[in-house]
């Protein structure tokens, strides 16, 4: 039987990593900023908390304190990605070299060094544990709401996950909102659409385009988070968060740049992704490779439909993925 | 706000000669070395000079290592030739991956179903143009849609990798041997059917010289023909492209049909020639890799043959001692990340001058 219920709770889990990293990637975007090492900036996120819940539970010996067990991985999370994004900046943006050039180096760089130190933290801090499995600090992340339980399957829908994803939630509708209703919005989508006017009207160009790729390579990094923590377990596999930065940099184009539509989108993606467990196949296991293509064929699809449909208030912003330099004018 | 002239002021180099700009890459590559031979040293507790003897053991240290280096090399170096003209006119081919996976599987599905009743000798080259029509096909239909209607072609291509990948995952699982295994292992291991003889008794001769023969092929293609010149054309400008009498669309679609094509050969090459089997992660990040390739080469194929070795070298060597010292061989990707920003970085003092103030002296070139 279908469960309807199960399947939509865990389309909503499957979600939250696309969703923050569709949300970082975004505010990234609408400032002029084509960064495609999100997916890198993902596994260094991921392998930052996992890094720093590591360390805090071999030292803690047993007594964990609930806040600093959430505090440590996340501030380690938000580093890593921080830095990323700083690198990602400057080369991209002080040193005007191709976004999409970079990008693709960072990926390389931040998946090798998320499975490294997946593969060796055991052996480079010299404990005596046989894998990475934080339960303890998972267990942190992915407690849920009390009465959830009690409440059946509306419960399971809309109660049941950690509260990470709900601040990924609010991450995406606060993002929305600043984006377009504040002024701050205002000069970001300015400066993605032509840095030239903006920087004539006074804006900071390069730090509002440092700030926003910074802050959306932290949101992203979450999503890396969120996925060892509570979807995960806590447990690091390398290569086990595969391409959901491929599929969050998708997510952008799919929303027409838009957060708040990604929160919805991003559960159909989920969907997509975990349909295959959920259709009856019987023993033909080959089949199930099959649907798991729907995400990207989806995709395929929307890429050709915005294309075809050509809306102008549904193009990407227009100075995306170029350099600025004053002098060039 | 103050009125104080800035104190780094920046300006762009109107050409820059092919000495300095060496000169300046070769600088980023020693300051990349340097900090990975720290990196290196922080893992694993070594001194750096014996880190790098151990590199150059892992890549030159045998003559079997120096034949697994020259074919990586190859694979390496025919990816990104392939990307390159693709790139040129600016169309971002992000599908080498899913390129070189579709010529490997249509390959493979030939020596699999009809290895038995063709001779070797038919056998091969229809392998060959299966496998450049099948890569042509999957680098094609995302021109058709940039074409006409301007698709995002980035991510179209980049979805098309995974549609690939999962479409061997599928047929993994149906040619698997034995049973749920999960592999297909060597196909045709006592016929040899559809296996590309040894050139000079050399398992990977043929591949290199093949790929030797695409370097000139691609230099010649780009440098002195019409298609090359006109691909030139479009990347720099469609509108002047279209006042010139240039098919813009035509020129798209032909252009990934051979970047396609080329990549496909690279899958025919891997299942033919070396590996003899079809894994989902055949590919191996080389269809992302090219781009790295072409782009540091700035388009030039003699100077993708430097970037693929020093590339090649890198993980071969980083491989080596993440072997030696247990660390997981991911260890590579970090190495060459690090390698690829300073590169990338470099690129800045080649394409700008930097002004101090007071001074109208160039600045350091602080890579």
């Amino acid at each position: 039987m279908f469960d309807i219920a199960t399947f939509l709770s865990r389309a909503v889990v499957q979600s939250i990593p696309l969703l923050l990293g569709c949300t970082g990637e975004t505010i990234s975007e609408k400032s002029g900023s084509l960064n495609l090492g999100i997916p890198g900036v993902m596994y260094v996120g991921g392998i930052s908390g996992v890094i720093g819940a590591f360390l805090y539970e071999q030292s803690s010996g047993g007594n964990m304190n609930p806040v600093l067990a959430i505090l440590i991985p996340m501030l380690a999370c938000l580093i890593g990605s921080l830095l990323m994004g700083l690198l990602f900046s400057f080369l991209t943006i002080t040193l005007r070299v191709n976004q999409n050039v970079t990008g693709l180096a960072m990926t390389t760089f931040g998946v090798g060094f998320g499975n490294f130190f997946g593969g060796s933290l055991i052996k480079l801090t010299g404990s005596d544990v046989p894998s990475i499995a934080l339960s303890k600090t998972s267990h942190y992340f992915s407690k849920h709401l009390p009465f959830a339980d009690d409440l059946g399957w509306v419960g399971k829908i809309f109660f049941s996950y950690g509260f990470l994803a709900y601040a990924a939630i609010a991450i995406a509708v606060i993002t929305a909102f600043i984006l377009k209703r504040t002024r701050t919005g205002l000069q970001i989508r300015a400066i993605g659409e032509s840095p030239a006017t903006a920087d004539a009207a006074g804006i900071n160009i390069t730090k509002y385009k440092y700030l926003c790729v910074c802050i959306g390579c932290m949101i992203a990094g979450l999503g890396g988070l969120y996925y060892v923590m509570d979807y995960a377990s806590g447990v690091w596999s390398n290569d086990a968060f595969g391409d959901r930065g491929w599929l969050a940099i998708a997510l952008v184009i799919f929303t027409i740049w838009r957060p708040n539509i990604a929160i919805f989108a991003s559960i159909l993606f989920g969907g997509l992704y975990i349909l295959y467990l959920f259709v009856p196949t019987g023993s033909n296991l080959a089949v199930k490779e099959l649907y798991k293509m729907l995400p990207y064929i989806v995709t395929i699809i929307v890429l050709i439909i915005t294309g075809m449909r050509n809306k102008r208030e549904n193009q990407p912003p227009e100075s995306l993925g170029l350099p600025y330099f004053r002098e060039e004018r | 706000m103050n009125n104080k002239e800035p104190l780094i002021h920046i300006t762009r180099r109107a050409d820059i000669g092919w000495k300095k700009a060496w000169v300046i890459r070769g600088a980023a590559i020693i300051t990349a070395l340097i900090i990975s031979a720290i990196a290196v040293t922080l893992a694993t507790g070594l001194d750096p000079f014996s880190v790098y003897g151990k590199m150059f053991e892992g890549a030159f240290g045998s003559p079997r290592k120096m034949w697994i280096l020259g074919k990586e090399i190859a694979f390496l170096l025919c990816v990104s030739l392939a990307l390159t003209p693709a790139f040129k006119m600016k169309f971002w081919n992000l599908g080498g991956e899913g390129q070189i996976l579709i010529g490997a599987l249509v390959t493979s599905a030939i020596m699999i179903y009809v290895g038995e009743s063709l001779p070797n000798g038919a056998l091969i080259p229809l392998m060959f143009i299966a496998a450049a029509g099948a890569g042509a096909i999957w680098a094609g239909i995302p021109a058709f849609f940039k074409a006409k209607w301007n698709t995002n072609e980035t991510l179209f291509t980049l979805m098309m990798n995974y549609v690939a990948i999962q479409l061997v995952a599928y047929y993994i699982i149906i040619w698997e041997v034995p049973k749920g295994s999960g592999k297909v292992g060597i196909i045709n291991q006592d016929s040899l059917a559809g296996w590309m003889p040894d050139l000079a008794g050399q398992k990977y001769l043929f591949v290199i010289l093949l790929v030797a023969l695409m370097t000139i092929g691609i230099h010649v293609y780009l440098k002195y023909s019409k298609h090359g010149y006109e691909l030139t054309v479009v990347g720099e400008s469609r509108n002047t492209a279209r006042y010139v009498g240039i098919k813009v669309d035509s020129v798209i679609i032909r252009t990934l049909l051979l970047s396609g094509g080329m990549c496909g050969i690279v899958g025919w090459m891997m299942v033919s020639s070396t590996d003899h089997t079809i894994t989902t992660t055949l590919a191996g990040g080389r269809g992302f890799m090219g781009i790295m390739v072409s782009w540091l080469a700035q388009f030039n194929p003699v100077a993708m043959i430097f970037a693929s070795l020093l590339l090649v070298f890198m993980q071969r060597g980083a491989a080596e001692i993440s072997t030696a010292f247990q660390l997981n061989q991911s260890f590579g990707d970090i190495i060459t990340g690090i390698i690829l920003f300073f590169l990338i970085g470099s690129e800045f003092f080649i394409n700008y001058r930097i002004h101090m103030r007071h001074k109208e002296k160039e600045g350091t070139e602080n890579v």
